[in-house]
């Protein structure tokens, strides 16, 4: 037996670009935090071809997962044509030699940043979010090695008086993005910049949601059927955004999270987020053969 | 005819703390040596002494900020049992924000600067589980206006207020789950006269009000002299001469303790 029979051959690069040590480190600690939902692992967090702050978190464990045959989409505040979602998609397409798509429906692993798309997600589906900051305790803590041993002892309660705060500022609950949420009633997380819209899409989801920040170098995961539940006050209800009754000036889809596009005149228009959606509906109203999968949202209420 | 007398009331109570043979060591330099105490429910204790005589941090341990090297620490509460020391980091912190209130001299050491003071109190019942904004903030103004805080200036962020202003959301903050032990570390130093008196004005009608058993340490014996029950003089780390408040300043018996009620007149 020789050493050259035992191992392979000499390539250029490895598969899906991850050496095989980085893949498998990343891969054990995306178990380790689908074992413990919500708590945040550190890894080892390789160079990439990118900036760090560009989705280095999310590509690393989109590289890590991905197969010859799983089908890739990447979206970018939704959109899955800005520049970053397709230059993702095309450097994934060329390290793995895996067939990619636009259609939330025919997607394996979706890479996104800032949304979850609009069209629910199914069991055999992974969603890849890219996390700026995974520590929800920065803005009450900035002593990481205080806010470990907050989260060890569930000492969350300056995370509702940054709500206290907000109420007492401005009348109402202004964290945008980010919303701390709860996961399986034991880890705050950050469940990265989606909108408050988007949050409770991951409470009792079907789907797999890996989060990773590859510049903090710590990654946190939402198994399927777990809890996520956004921190807010008893007397103060939870509110998403106020889309309900927008309608997307392009598509005509009603009820669901738009991008405003302001005009000249001062007024605003309307287009719906989820960029594959939208084009979805438009190729529906036009005839085409489209089928649009069942979404969260029906008519503006979660359902 | 003879009247039936109930016994004093220090001999039938017992203690609310009991703090036994306290020794800390900061490498070979000795804060705490052997000291103890023992405060009754609804008492004062007064610490003077000296910088450096190791009253504030006899203070930190009674706060469970510190872990003496040897020593025990009990509190005489319902659901609270043994040497506090032994108690791990977590029941540790249930305790402080429950059952502990503090006022530090320098209010950045107790406060969160830009945050609105009313949530500053909030913090306090936020860490013991209260989960409605309603209750919060009512309860927040009730505890600022109990420490005769401008209720007009309650969402003002403590580093936009005055020095006394801050003692007394500090205070509020103390008392805003009404703490069976309320400890005051130098709670006027650094402010003017006039406001001093203001302030401890304030503590004296609370714990007239409330009957709340305190702990404060100064180096100033009027502030002593004004709130304390009961004195402990300490220097160099030791217990050089306790008592009752007044016969300790009308009649001093060790040579430091004379000294230092000489320097004050």
């Amino acid at each position: 037996m020789t050493l050259q029979s035992l191992t392979k051959d000499w390539e250029p690069m490895a598969y899906g670009f991850l050496d095989g040590s980085a893949k498998r480190e990343i891969r054990r600690k995306m178990l380790k935090a689908i074992s413990v939902p919500g708590c945040q692992m550190p890894y080892a967090s390789r160079e990439v071809p990118m900036a760090r702050g560009w989705g280095t978190g999310g590509l690393q464990v989109s590289c890590t997962l991905v197969t010859p045959r799983t089908r890739i989409k990447v979206i970018d505040q939704g959109a899955d044509d800005s520049v970053n979602a397709a230059s993702i998609r095309k450097f994934l397409a060329s390290v793995s030699g895996a067939p990619v798509t636009t259609d939330t429906l025919q997607a394996d692993l979706i890479q996104s940043r800032h949304r979850i798309p609009e069209e629910r997600l199914r069991e055999d589906q992974v969603l890849v979010l890219q996390v700026p900051n995974p520590e929800p305790l920065r803005s009450v803590q900035p002593n990481m090695s205080i806010a470990r041993q907050m989260h060890a002892d569930a000492d969350y309660g300056r995370m509702w008086l940054q709500l206290y705060e907000q109420i007492v500022r401005s009348g109402r609950v202004m964290q945008g993005a980010s919303y701390p949420s709860l996961v399986n009633g034991r880890h705050v997380m950050t469940p990265s910049p989606i909108p408050r819209w988007d949050v409770p899409k991951l409470h009792m989801a079907r789907h797999l949601t890996l989060l990773s920040a590859g510049r903090e170098k710590r990654l946190h995961a939402v198994p399927p059927f777990t809890r996520v539940e956004p921190l807010v006050f008893d007397d103060v209800p939870y509110r998403v955004e106020d889309h309900a009754g927008l309608t997307c000036h392009r598509s005509g889809a009603r009820g669901f999270f738009m991008n405003e596009i302001p005009q000249a005149d001062g007024t605003s228009l309307h287009e719906v987020s989820d960029s594959d959606l939208g084009v979805k509906t438009i190729r529906a109203a036009e005839g085409e053969d489209t089928r649009i999968g069942a979404t969260w949202y029906v008519d503006g209420e979660m359902s | 005819m003879t009247a039936v007398m109930d016994a004093p009331r220090l001999v039938t109570a017992r203690p609310l703390l009991t703090a036994q043979g306290l020794s800390l060591n900061y490498g070979d330099v000795p804060a705490l040596r052997d000291v103890s105490a023992t405060v009754y429910p609804g008492e004062v204790l007064g610490i003077v002494g000296e910088s450096g005589s190791g009253k504030s941090t006899f203070l930190r341990c009674l706060n469970l900020e510190e872990t003496p090297d040897r020593g025990s620490y009990t509190l005489d509460l319902p659901d609270v049992q043994g040497n506090l020391f032994d108690l791990d980091r977590f029941a540790r912190r249930m305790l402080c924000a429950t059952r502990i209130g503090i006022v530090y001299q320098n209010p950045h050491l107790g406060l969160l600067m830009r945050h609105s003071s009313s949530g500053n109190v909030a913090e306090r019942l936020l860490i013991a589980g209260e989960r409605r904004f309603g209750v919060l903030r009512h309860k927040a103004r009730g505890a600022l206006d109990a420490s005769e805080f401008p209720l007009a200036r309650m969402d003002a962020p403590p580093e936009e207020l005055s020095g006394g202003m801050q003692q007394r959301v500090q205070l509020a903050k103390a008392i805003a789950l009404e703490p069976a032990l309320l400890l005051l570390d130098e709670p006027t130093t650094g402010l003017d006269v006039s406001v001093q008196a203001l302030v401890l004005d304030t503590l004296k009608r609370l714990q007239q009000d409330r009957r709340i058993t305190m702990v404060i340490v100064s180096h100033d014996l009027g502030v002593i002299r004004t709130l304390a029950d009961r004195v402990m003089v300490m220097r160099r780390g030791e217990v050089v001469e306790a008592g009752l408040a007044d016969q300790v300043f009308q009649d001093p018996q060790h040579a430091y303790t004379q000294q230092l009620v000489h320097a004050k007149l």
